[in-house]
């Protein structure tokens, strides 16, 4: 009994020490938005008086908000139109299968697996032509379409576990497509849809391939935003931390609210 | 499909218009990028030289395939690909193990050892340059001046591994993530079962653990390589792929050719060959799929 006592003090010591290993570069970055420049280069320590400078500073010289409504814009805005696009995509593939669904479904994995730095060159070009470059109804287009397969696929397992009886009843009752989509697909698969959607916003906000090459200012993101901090002036790690932290905070609760399911679309089902 | 009485062909009018939309989309986003990415690759081109356009046929390709560059950048896009699968899928199974333990505040622990997952790259980059890893006020600095080591500048003397212990850093969570879901539907009763028969935690491990992962962690390398193959912002904002060509990778260098060279032609052909060395492992990956949708 003794042993196994220590045995799980040994256990939970070395787990929370690992943990704090992984965590801590998110740690400090949260305990360093609270500090003075001069703080922020000084000895590490814990003990400090916090202040809200930075968080101040990155408001007033840099608009830091114009950046974090651009995230807002396209993150949200690229989520709902491929859920627009996506659920009556699953719907069909979940509820009137044929011999080429499987294909198809399988066919739109594959263009996820295109990498973007091998289409660079047209879709800059593209978007060039179509005055399109820097703007925010350029990226939502983008990540419509690069988060759209995943969207449709997990919407396709959500819809799939729906017993279907639920939805012949309603077509008994006369109802059409779209009243069936709107008014008992939509409704009983919420919580599927929402952390579809949620797993759209996560992997759009945090989208860095796309938005580095294709905005500068304008439309620019929070993922453009912070990487301006690299310029070799001079680095200012206190607004930098108190930056990150904003731009991270809300992708980070996301995240963890919705891990489990989030396996689900990371893995296109392969992995349960 | 087969309760209904209107027929295959009602059925398959509407699930094709409502399939529609999502699918000419697609299309659309996948073969005109990759017909016009082949099409350049072919032609002499350059946007600083505008009108001067011309059928180059193979030359960007041999112009490339005898250049340096690109087999360096190939080399380092092998070695960060390969480390950081090493690091993300050893260290992401032994901490599932770990973590599937029964210890205090386990909820808690699981939660902020993903969490990196989830930061945005260019933060990850910047946060770990700076505060991490500068030489002088980064906290490694401060760690070793503890043990009275001279500081390392990371950057300088190690530009690479830099970058791979980031990358690293942010793909490990996506490993333990993954590996702890498929860690649930152990069997509880055969490793019992196996304890009874006097095997031991490593023995565990190896025979019946490992067997029963084998597949999510195929998943988690073919999906890893696919983003790995083409790591893009953790470079740019950090080294710009130097110093020299040190940390150029194949992303990076199509980038250069593309974005700061005005070499449309040069950079498709460097696209054409990205895009070949990702289906490679995509059609692995396509195929599990595939194989799961069937049972």
């Amino acid at each position: 009994m003794n042993t196994s006592r220590t045995q799980r003090l040994v256990l939970a010591v070395v787990a929370w020490s690992i943990t704090f290993v992984i965590f801590f570069p998110i740690l400090w970055m949260f305990l360093t938005g609270f500090k003075t420049e001069a703080q922020a280069i000084a000895d590490p320590t814990l003990f400090f008086t916090p202040t809200l400078e930075s968080y101040a500073a990155i408001q007033s010289r840099a608009n830091y908000f114009h950046f974090a409504l651009n995230s807002v814009y396209v993150a949200f805005g690229s989520t709902l139109l491929a859920l627009l696009i996506g659920i009556p995509s699953a719907y069909s593939m979940a509820f009137l299968p044929t011999k080429r669904t499987k294909g198809t479904l399988l066919w739109m994995l594959s263009t996820k697996m295109l990498p973007p730095v091998g289409v660079l060159v047209p879709i800059y070009l593209i978007f060039r032509d179509l005055g399109m470059l820097d703007t925010r109804i350029g990226l939502i287009v983008v990540y419509t379409l690069m988060n759209l397969p995943i969207v449709i696929w997990m919407l396709y397992t959500f819809f799939k576990d729906l017993p279907k009886d639920i939805l012949e009843a309603g077509r008994m009752d006369g109802a059409s497509t779209h009243q069936e989509i709107l008014f008992l697909l939509i409704p009983l698969t919420l919580p599927g849809i929402a952390s579809t959607g949620l797993l759209s916003v996560i992997l759009s906000w945090n989208e860095a391939f796309w938005s580095l090459n294709l905005t500068s200012s304008r439309a620019a993101p929070l993922t453009a935003y912070i990487a301006s901090f690299s310029s070799p002036e001079g680095l200012f790690w206190a607004k930098l931390s108190a930056a990150s932290t904003m731009a991270v905070a809300p992708i980070l609760i996301f995240g963890w609210l919705t891990q489990k399911q989030m396996v689900r679309g990371l893995t296109f089902g392969a992995v349960k | 499909m087969r309760t209904r009485t209107s027929g295959r062909t009602v059925g398959g009018l509407r699930s094709l218009s409502l399939q529609a939309p999502a699918v000419t989309l697609l299309l659309i986003w996948m073969l005109i990028p990759l017909g016009m990415t082949l099409w350049f690759s072919f032609q002499r081109y350059n946007l600083l030289m505008p009108g001067m356009e011309q059928f180059a046929g193979l030359e960007n390709y041999e112009y490339l395939l005898t250049d340096p560059a690109l087999w360096r950048a190939m080399g380092t896009t092998l070695v960060l690909v390969g480390s950081v699968l090493a690091i993300s899928v050893i260290g992401g199974t032994l901490l599932a193990v770990l973590y599937q333990q029964d210890f205090f505040g386990r909820g808690v622990a699981r939660v902020l050892a993903i969490s990196p997952f989830f930061i945005m790259p260019t933060v990850s980059a910047l946060i770990w340059q700076n505060m991490m890893m500068h030489p002088v006020n980064g906290v490694l600095a401060w760690f070793t001046g503890l043990f009275g080591l001279p500081a390392i500048d990371w950057f300088s003397s190690f530009p690479l591994l830099s970058i791979i212990i980031i990358v690293a850093w942010q793909w490990l969570p996506f490993a333990l993530l993954i590996l702890l879901t498929a860690m649930q539907s152990l069997d509880d009763d055969q490793v019992e079962a196996a304890r009874m028969d006097g095997a031991g935690p490593v023995a565990v491990f190896f025979f019946i653990t490992l067997p029963h992962l084998k597949r999510a962690i195929s998943v988690v390398i073919m999906i890893q390589m696919i983003f790995l193959l083409t790591i893009f912002a953790e470079i740019y904002v950090t080294t710009s792929g130097g110093p020299g060509l040190a940390t150029t990778n194949l992303a990076f260098l199509i980038y250069i050719r593309a974005l700061l060279e005005f070499d449309v032609g040069g950079a498709s052909a460097g696209g054409v060959i990205a895009i070949i060395l990702a289906n490679i492992v995509a059609i692995f990956l396509i195929r599990m799929v595939a194989k799961n949708l069937e049972d």
